[in-house]
């Protein structure tokens, strides 16, 4: 398996910004926050040429994170991110166009006083993809190959519905011609029809464009649908991944399990309409994880064993690999 | 997706809606009017010492004086014109208002901007001058550096820069600290983008709104500053009387019942600065609402 | 049914802007019994908050409740003058919000404000009011009530607080619940967690809910009975199974068979086309008609609501087969 876009052992640590005044009522004595958060945790991840990775967990598991690091936004703590072999970032400083990232709340990241196709333009312009005089025509087409009429180009983005400004956002990632994209959360904000709509064109543009893709979501379902494999997280680290087919249906972590079943999901057989379980307890801080396997508390595979120890990945398979103590009884228990 | 006007054609057809900003707009333009055109439609140019006349000092309005014309407003102790000192003193007034609130804008928003950005140590130095510079009263400040430069109009718009330059700072700070962290910044950086482009094709932009905001506010306070410190005889020389002077000039007179060499300067000054307060009033209540939607 | 607990009939709201009139919601009409959970569905500008909130009342300038009557166990609140309406909001019919952020008061403890919630409609001594908070609490799923009725609202979880909200909501034993999103903002874990409590509080308390949510998975999960809103009014209505099962009007149909789960993965969804019409400048006759495959010219008409039994649609050309399950 030829290996494009490595995620190297990958760890961000965000520690409190403390101001001088706090450091010195700390060296005084006074309660203040010095503990760091380990957002993202000895990640390691090989996707392969026109893979889509789907990238799912719950809040402060740290996929955002992981995202952003990825696409060359955040600098890692430790470890490395790097496309075909070339490094994103050096120096803490991203030196590389070919990974984009589409972000969740397409209002937000479209400068609101700046008309739509000048944003798009921005970055093809600085890297010299599209000159200032060819730029209109450049962003036309981009405009039509997300689904826009190109006479919108000189719009602000108020004027636009939330799908729109999705596809705008679409269009200005790809319109710096990456190999990878990231997506982060790109159809939370949207109302359902246009998810579809959404989720349809991304389907379609990544396969004509031989994308390969990172598609962070809560929202498993559409996951499902539009990943190759898909990675869970936890606490900041990987508890499994595989084929979205494999790990949806005989998933090998307890968290897995536990997570697809607490969504309710619309199964419309004859005796049943919506099936969902609930796992116990809450997500813990990040600010204080628990002692050995971070899911221990919650887990009801739980022995000795995961209470000291943090487990180690095993690969299965090729293309599967899991982070449990008993992965084998939750595999056998299906 | 909807069809509208630019930014603009919206911002004044809302603007148009309160009757009294628009008259006061009216009034603003209607005085910076008059301050260009001062030199012709004066009947008598006030700093022209050859043509004053002593015999016609301290006259009250409606008094035909040696020149032959209908003093509407009096004169001063100088004998000159009222009317036409007032226009004189009005184009002073907001030729320093301007420059000063132009220049304290330019490098207050410098400074706020580069704190917001690059944080750190650089940063906590710039906020804490500029607080610290927040705690003293402007007058005093404006005072000290006139007495220290000594008087001219390029020491006075120095003087008055160096007391308002900090509420820019201070506002262009907060704006740019708000937008640092929202996404489309972020968006542009990652791209990526360098610094510069983004601060200046992004950030810039949409700090201005609360900036325009202080602008106006700043604007009059200059003139008020100004007026002031002419009227302690600190600002522009005698020869060149500005609004705060001609007051000054005629308080020995107000209780000998010559009210009209302090009183019309007065008024006039207090209608510019209140015209100009209620723009910014407006101005600043346009910006507000945006957010409610 | 024997005596609905809330009847709503021909409720309209309108919002009236600079930029016209605003039809939010547009004559809508239902009734829930004692002890049902109704799920109001629709994407966003079809008018499902607006109607929760025109409900109790709070309904903010430029928007004003134009026509209908809300019959809360027999009394129109519409009809009450403010202080009656303040009077029975809280005590006979209550609202969760989507956010647990901001329904809660930063600078008062827990205990603090279901005092004050307590206290507004009732005259019980502070041993007994903080007793039944405690209580409430417990039932909602906090474990150590009596102490966690001294934290501050930053101390708990967002999961945490929206179940406090819940507690805050039945602290007067209400008829009616308006629930508007409320476990949109939390995780999916959690959501499930408080999705089972609800169920379990509906059935023990015999407190009618209306759960507003744009997801109809969840929803349906709850609810015996759903509504379903398009620009501004109820498109169809009916038993939960019966309308997933065997929708009749196309928006309906559209919305189920464009969900992920309804489609083989990797091949593309199922989309309505189109968007959502301004509610400024609706179209003439069905609002749904030019996104939809089955219009006519008949649908320049508007659609008024077909009964058939406990089933009811707007439409000229409703659907017929049953909603497609992959393989």
């Amino acid at each position: 398996m030829s290996v494009f876009l490595k995620i190297d052992d990958v760890s961000r640590l965000f520690g409190p910004k403390l101001s001088t005044g706090e450091k010195i009522a700390a060296k005084l004595g006074a309660k203040v926050e010095t503990r760091s958060v380990r957002a993202v945790s000895d990640v390691s991840l090989s996707i392969r040429k026109g893979e889509t990775l789907g990238l799912v967990g719950e809040s402060g598991c740290g996929k955002s994170t992981l995202g952003r690091l990825i696409a060359g936004i955040l600098p890692p703590t430790s470890g490395s991110v790097s496309i075909d072999a070339a490094a994103v970032m050096e120096n803490g400083r991203k030196v590389t166009t070919r990974v984009q990232t589409v972000f969740q709340d397409p209002f937000a990241s479209l400068d609101p006083r700046m008309k739509v196709g000048e944003t798009v333009a921005e970055g093809p312009i600085a890297h010299g993809l599209t000159t200032k005089s060819g730029a209109k025509t450049y962003v036309a087409e981009w405009f039509e190959r997300v689904g826009l009429d190109p006479v919108w180009v000189d719009r602000y983005p108020h004027q636009f519905s939330g799908g729109q400004r999705q596809r705008i956002a679409i269009a200005r990632a790809l319109a710096m011609k990456p190999d990878v994209l990231i997506c982060d959360e790109p159809v939370a904000s949207l109302d359902v029809s246009i998810q579809a709509q959404i989720i349809n064109l991304f389907l379609e543009l990544t396969q004509g464009l031989d994308l390969t893709c990172v598609f962070i979501s809560h929202d498993l379902s559409v996951v499902q649908h539009v990943s190759d494999r898909v990675a869970v997280m936890y606490l900041g680290r990987i508890v499994e991944l595989g084929p979205v087919a494999e790990v949806f249906g005989q998933p090998a972590h307890p968290y897995t399990a536990a997570l697809f079943g607490s969504v309710p999901k619309l199964v419309l057989d004859a005796d049943e309409l919506v099936r969902f379980d609930s796992i116990e307890g809450e997500v813990p801080s990040p600010l204080s994880p628990p002692s050995g396997c971070y899911y221990h508390p919650r887990c009801p595979l739980a022995s000795d064993k995961c209470r000291t120890a943090q487990p180690a990945t095993t690969e299965i398979s090729d293309l599967r690999a899991v982070a449990c103590h008993h992965f084998e009884t939750q595999l056998s228990g299906q | 997706m909807s069809v509208d006007r630019s930014p603009l054609g919206k911002f004044w057809a809302e603007y148009r809606e309160n009757k009294m900003a628009v008259v006061a707009l009216i009034i603003v333009v209607l005085m910076i009017l008059l301050a260009l055109f001062a030199a012709v439609i004066s009947p008598q140019n006030p700093y022209d010492l050859a043509n004053l006349s002593l015999m016609d000092s301290r006259r009250p309005p409606g008094f035909v004086g040696s020149g032959g014309y209908t003093h509407l407003l009096g004169t001063d102790p100088q004998g000159r014109d009222l009317l036409s000192a007032i226009f004189y003193g009005l184009r002073i007034s907001i030729q320093i208002g301007l420059a000063a609130g132009l220049v304290s804008l330019s490098i207050g928003t410098t400074l706020g901007i580069l704190a917001a950005y690059l944080g750190g140590r650089i940063e906590t130095l710039i906020m804490r001058l500029v607080d610290l510079q927040l705690s003293f009263p402007a007058i005093l400040l404006a005072l000290v550096i006139v007495a220290m430069l000594g008087q001219g109009k390029a020491q006075l718009i120095g003087a008055l820069v160096a007391a308002q330059y900090a509420y820019f700072a201070r506002t262009a700070y907060g704006a740019a600290k708000a937008e640092r962290g929202k996404d489309y910044i972020e968006a542009a950086l990652a791209t990526p983008l360098s610094a510069r482009l983004v601060v200046w094709r992004h950030m810039l932009p949409n700090c201005t709104p609360p900036l325009i905001v202080v602008a106006t506010v700043q604007i009059a306070n200059s003139i008020s500053l100004e007026a002031t410190l002419s009227f302690l005889g600190l600002g522009l020389p005698v020869t060149e009387p500005s609004l705060g002077m001609l007051i000054s000039n005629g308080f020995p007179y107000m209780m000998s019942g010559r009210y009209w060499i302090s009183v019309y300067p007065g008024v006039a000054l207090i209608i510019l600065i209140v015209a100009i307060n209620i723009v910014g009033d407006q101005v600043r209540d346009q910006f507000n609402p945006r957010l409610r939607k | 049914m024997s005596d609905p607990v809330l009847s709503v009939q021909n409720l309209t709201t309108h919002f009236f802007t600079r930029a016209g009139v605003v039809k939010a919601v547009d004559g809508v009409s239902f009734d829930l019994a004692r002890g049902e959970i109704m799920g109001l569905v629709g994407e966003s500008g079809s008018g499902k908050t607006v109607t929760g909130f025109s409900l109790l009342g709070l309904v903010d300038a430029p928007g004003r409740i134009v026509d209908g009557s809300v019959k809360l166990n027999g009394t129109d609140l519409l009809t009450l003058p403010a202080s009656d309406l303040r009077a029975r909001r809280g005590r006979e019919i209550s609202m969760i919000f989507q956010d647990p952020i901001a329904t809660l008061n930063p600078m008062l403890t827990i205990g603090q404000q279901m005092l004050l919630a307590v206290e507004a409609h009732e005259r019980l001594s502070k041993r007994a009011a903080t007793a039944r908070a405690a209580e409430l609490l417990t039932q909602v799923g906090i474990p150590s009530a009596e102490m966690r009725l001294r934290a501050y609202p930053h101390e708990f979880s967002g999961g945490m607080r929206q179940r406090v909200a819940i507690a805050i909501a039945l602290l007067h034993r209400p008829a009616v619940i308006v629930a508007d999103e409320p476990t949109t903002a939390l995780d999916v874990s959690i959501q499930a967690q408080i999705l089972l409590q609800m169920r379990d509080l509906a059935a023990e308390t015999g407190t009618a809910m209306i759960w507003i949510s744009h997801d109809l998975a969840v929803v349906s999960s709850l609810a015996s009975k759903l509504a379903v809103m398009y620009a501004g009014r109820i498109v169809e209505q009916g038993p939960t199974a019966d309308l997933l099962r065997d929708p009749r009007h196309p928006y309906t149909a559209g919305l189920i068979a464009s969900l992920p789960a309804m489609t083989t993965p990797g091949l593309p969804l199922t989309q309505i086309p189109g968007t959502t019409p301004s509610l400024l400048s609706l179209p003439v006759g069905c609002p749904f008609a030019p996104r939809c495959d089955r219009s006519s010219e008949e649908c320049q008409r508007d659609p008024e609501m077909t009964d058939q039994g406990d089933r009811g649609w707007r439409c000229f050309h409703p659907v017929t087969r049953p909603a497609e399950v992959p393989a």
